[in-house]
C-alpha cells in the first residue's frame, strides 16, 4: 500500500477545537509539516498566544509555551537567546500581536531576535467572540463596531507586516493565506523560508497569514474565503513585504 | 574569608550570576540601574544573557520564557515597575515557573520618590497580580544578607517550582558595605524535566507550559495543589532574628533598613534602662506568625512596628498578636527614612503606655 496523505508528526493526534471554515487547523498543519521536514519537531520551542490558539500546545508536538496576552515575543526572545541552535516561533493573533502585544513584536523585530512569527490576521478577536480588532476593515461590523468600523472612532486598519519590514532587524516578511491549494503551498513555502533564515541565524522572520473567520464574520466558509479574498486581501497585499536578502 | 567593599546593587547582581542565574531581563528605573548596568557586562561574560527589555512587561515575561526553558532568571526593578511586573508574576505562579523578581523599593504611590520606601508591602505578601498566590519574600536588612539571600532565592525557586520576591529597599541598594563570599550549599533540587527545551528524543510527550485551566474544577484542583506548596514554604521557609526579646516588655518589630534604626533606638532604650527588644522578620511572607504569638503570650507588654510605610507590616503583627498586647506604630514615609533619636522617641513614648 502506498501512503499518498498522512498527518505531520509535527502535529499530536487529537481534534483541534476550531471552528469549521477556520484557517488555524490549516496554518498548524504547514508549521507541523515543516518542523517535520526540517527535522526540526524534536528540538522546536513554540510560543503560542492568548486568543483561539490559546491550547496549541495541545496540538503541536514540539514543546510549547502559553504566553501572557501579547508577550509571546517577549517570551521568544529569552527561549531563542538561551537556546540559541533551537528553532523558536511565535504563533500570534491579531488582538495579541497588533494591539496588546503591539510593543512586544516591534522590539523583537527591533533586535533581529532570530525566531520567526506566525501572525494569523482574521481581522477580528475571535475567541472573545468577534469584537474590532485593529486589523479590522473599515466598515467591517464587529460587536464593538456595530454599525462596522468608521475612521473617526478607531482609526485605519493596521499593516503589521508593512510596519515591522520598516525595521533593519526583519529580514524576511511575506503575507499569504490559505484559502485554495494554490496560496497554501505559497504559504507553506513562505514559512519554510522564514525557518530556514531564522536557523541560518539571519535575523527576525514574519509570516502574516490571512485567516477566515467564518463564525465571527457571520459567513458560510466559501463566502468568507472569497471575502477574504476580495476585501482583505485589497488592503493587506499578498506577497513578499521584504526579503533583505533580495535586495 | 577576605572582606569586600562593594555597593547593594553590584552585590546583588554579582550573587544572582554565582548563584547560576543564565539570563537577566530588566528595564531601566530608580534607584536599582546599577543591577541591570553591572549585569549588562558581567552576564555576558559568564556566558549568560543579558536583554534591556522595551518595558517592564516584557521583562519579566523574557523571565517567564527564560524559567519556562528551564533556566534561573531574574529581573529586578523599583515599585513602579514591580507593579507592571505583576501580570507575569502571576502566570509564573499560575504555569509554576521558578524565577527571581528582585524590588529596590522607592516612595509611592504612582511615580512617588526616588528614596527609599517599604509601602509595597502588601502588594509583596498579599500578591500583587490577579488569583490566589503567594511567593517567598526575602528581605535583607544589610548587604551580606542581601547577598546571601540571592543564592536562597533561586534555589527555594526552584524547589518549589514558583517566583520568589527580594524584597530591598533604596538604601539597600544605594549603599556600600563589606561583605563576605560565603561558600553556599545548594539545596538538592529535582531535574527539572518539566521544561518546554525541546524534546531531543528524551521524551514520550510534548511539554506544554501554560496557567490556563479552562474546566472550573480543573482550575480549582490546581489551586489547591498550589496551595499545599504555599502552606510547605510557610512550614520550611519562614526566617527571623530576634536581639534581646526574651526578657524584653517591648519588642520593636521591623525589616530591611528601618530595622537597624529599630535597633540602635532599643540599643539606646537599654543604655536607659528600659528593656526593649527587636524582632526582625527576614521573611515577610512567609510572616514569623506563631513567634510573634508565642512572644505575645508571655511576659512582653507591647510591639511597635517600625516601617518605612502609613503601616503595613503592622497588620500581620496584629494579626499575631491579637487582643493579647497592644500593638503600635511608627512610621515614616515617600522616601523620608526615619532617624533613630525619632524612632527611640516613638518607642520610648510607647513603653510608657503600654506599662
Amino acid at each position: 500500500m502506498t501512503t499518498i496523505y498522512r498527518k505531520s508528526t509535527g502535529l499530536q493526534d487529537t481534534e483541534l477545537h476550531y471552528c469549521p471554515g477556520c484557517s488555524h487547523g490549516t496554518v498548524h498543519k504547514l508549521v507541523a509539516e515543516v518542523l517535520e521536514e526540517m527535522g526540526a519537531v524534536d528540538t522546536a520551542i513554540g510560543i503560542c498566544p492568548v486568543g483561539c490558539a490559546v491550547l496549541a500546545g495541545n496540538y503541536f508536538n514540539c514543546d510549547v509555551i502559553e504566553a501572557a496576552h501579547g508577550r509571546a515575543p517577549a517570551v521568544a526572545t529569552a527561549v531563542k537567546r538561551l537556546h540559541p541552535t533551537q528553532p523558536v516561533f511565535t504563533y500570534q493573533g491579531d488582538g495579541d500581536l497588533a494591539s496588546i502585544g503591539a510593543a512586544e513584536i516591534v522590539h523583537a523585530a527591533m533586535r533581529g531576535e532570530k525566531f520567526t512569527t506566525i501572525f494569523i490576521n482574521n481581522a477580528i478577536y475571535g475567541m472573545t467572540g468577534g469584537q474590532m480588532a485593529p486589523t479590522t476593515l473599515l466598515g467591517q461590523r464587529a460587536t464593538t463596531a456595530p454599525l462596522g468600523r468608521t475612521v473617526e472612532q478607531a482609526g485605519s486598519p493596521i499593516r503589521m507586516a508593512e510596519m515591522l519590514s520598516t525595521l533593519d532587524g526583519l529580514v524576511y516578511a511575506e503575507r499569504v493565506c490559505v484559502t485554495d491549494i494554490p496560496h497554501l503551498n505559497k504559504a507553506k513555502k513562505a514559512i519554510r523560508k522564514a525557518f530556514q533564515k531564522q536557523m541560518a541565524g539571519e535575523g527576525f522572520t514574519f509570516i502574516e497569514v490571512l485567516a477566515a473567520c467564518p463564525t465571527n464574520w457571520g459567513m458560510d466558509i466559501v463566502e468568507a474565503n472569497q471575502w477574504l479574498l476580495e476585501n482583505m486581501a485589497a488592503y493587506y497585499p499578498l506577497g513578499v513585504i521584504k526579503d533583505k536578502e533580495a535586495e | 574569608m577576605k572582606r569586600e567593599i562593594w555597593k547593594g546593587s553590584e552585590a546583588i547582581a554579582e550573587a544572582a550570576i554565582r548563584a547560576g542565574c543564565r539570563g537577566f531581563f530588566g528595564y531601566p528605573i530608580t534607584p536599582q540601574n546599577e543591577i541591570p548596568e553591572y549585569m549588562s557586562l558581567k552576564m555576558p561574560e559568564s556566558g549568560g544573557v543579558f536583554v534591556q527589555a522595551e518595558s517592564e512587561l516584557a521583562a519579566i515575561n523574557m523571565v517567564y520564557g527564560a524559567a519556562a526553558s528551564g533556566m534561573r532568571a531574574m529581573t529586578s526593578s523599583s515599585s513602579p515597575g514591580i507593579s507592571l511586573k505583576q501580570e507575569g508574576i502571576s502566570y509564573m505562579v499560575g504555569a509554576e515557573l521558578p524565577g527571581v523578581i528582585v524590588n529596590v523599593m522607592r516612595g509611592g504611590p504612582g511615580l512617588g520618590s526616588i528614596q527609599p520606601g517599604q509601602s509595597d508591602y502588601f502588594q509583596a505578601t498579599r500578591g500583587g497580580g490577579n488569583g490566589d498566590y503567594h511567593m517567598v519574600v526575602l528581605a535583607p536588612a544589610n548587604l551580606q544578607e542581601a547577598v546571601d539571600v540571592m543564592f536562597e532565592a533561586f534555589d527555594i525557586a526552584d524547589q518549589y517550582r514558583n517566583p520568589v520576591l527580594v524584597l530591598a529597599d533604596g538604601l539597600i541598594g544605594q549603599m556600600m558595605e563589606p561583605i563576605v563570599w560565603k561558600e553556599h550549599t545548594p539545596r538538592v533540587l529535582p531535574d527539572k524535566t518539566w521544561a518546554a527545551d525541546g524534546r531531543r528524543g528524551e521524551r514520550e510527550h510534548n511539554n506544554f507550559i501554560t496557567s490556563l485551566l479552562l474546566a472550573a474544577d480543573a482550575c480549582e484542583a490546581r489551586n489547591i495543589r498550589l496551595k499545599a506548596k504555599f502552606d510547605e514554604m510557610e512550614q520550611n521557609e519562614c526566617r527571623w532574628e530576634e536581639i534581646g526579646t526574651e526578657d524584653a516588655d517591648l519588642i520593636l518589630v521591623s525589616y530591611g533598613t528601618p530595622s537597624r534604626i529599630a535597633q540602635s533606638a532599643a540599643e539606646q532604650l537599654r543604655a536607659q534602662g528600659l528593656k526593649v527588644g527587636l524582632l526582625r522578620p527576614i521573611t515577610v511572607w512567609p510572616f514569623p506568625t506563631a513567634r510573634i504569638r508565642e512572644l505575645a503570650a508571655g511576659k512582653c507588654r507591647g510591639f511597635l512596628a517600625v516601617e518605612m510605610s502609613q503601616g503595613q507590616m503592622v497588620d500581620d503583627v496584629r494579626l499575631a498578636v491579637g487582643e493579647k498586647k497592644p500593638v503600635g506604630f511608627y512610621g515614616r514615609c515617600g522616601g523620608v527614612v526615619p532617624t533613630v533619636s525619632e524612632v527611640r522617641l516613638a518607642a520610648e513614648k510607647f513603653y510608657q503606655e503600654v506599662q
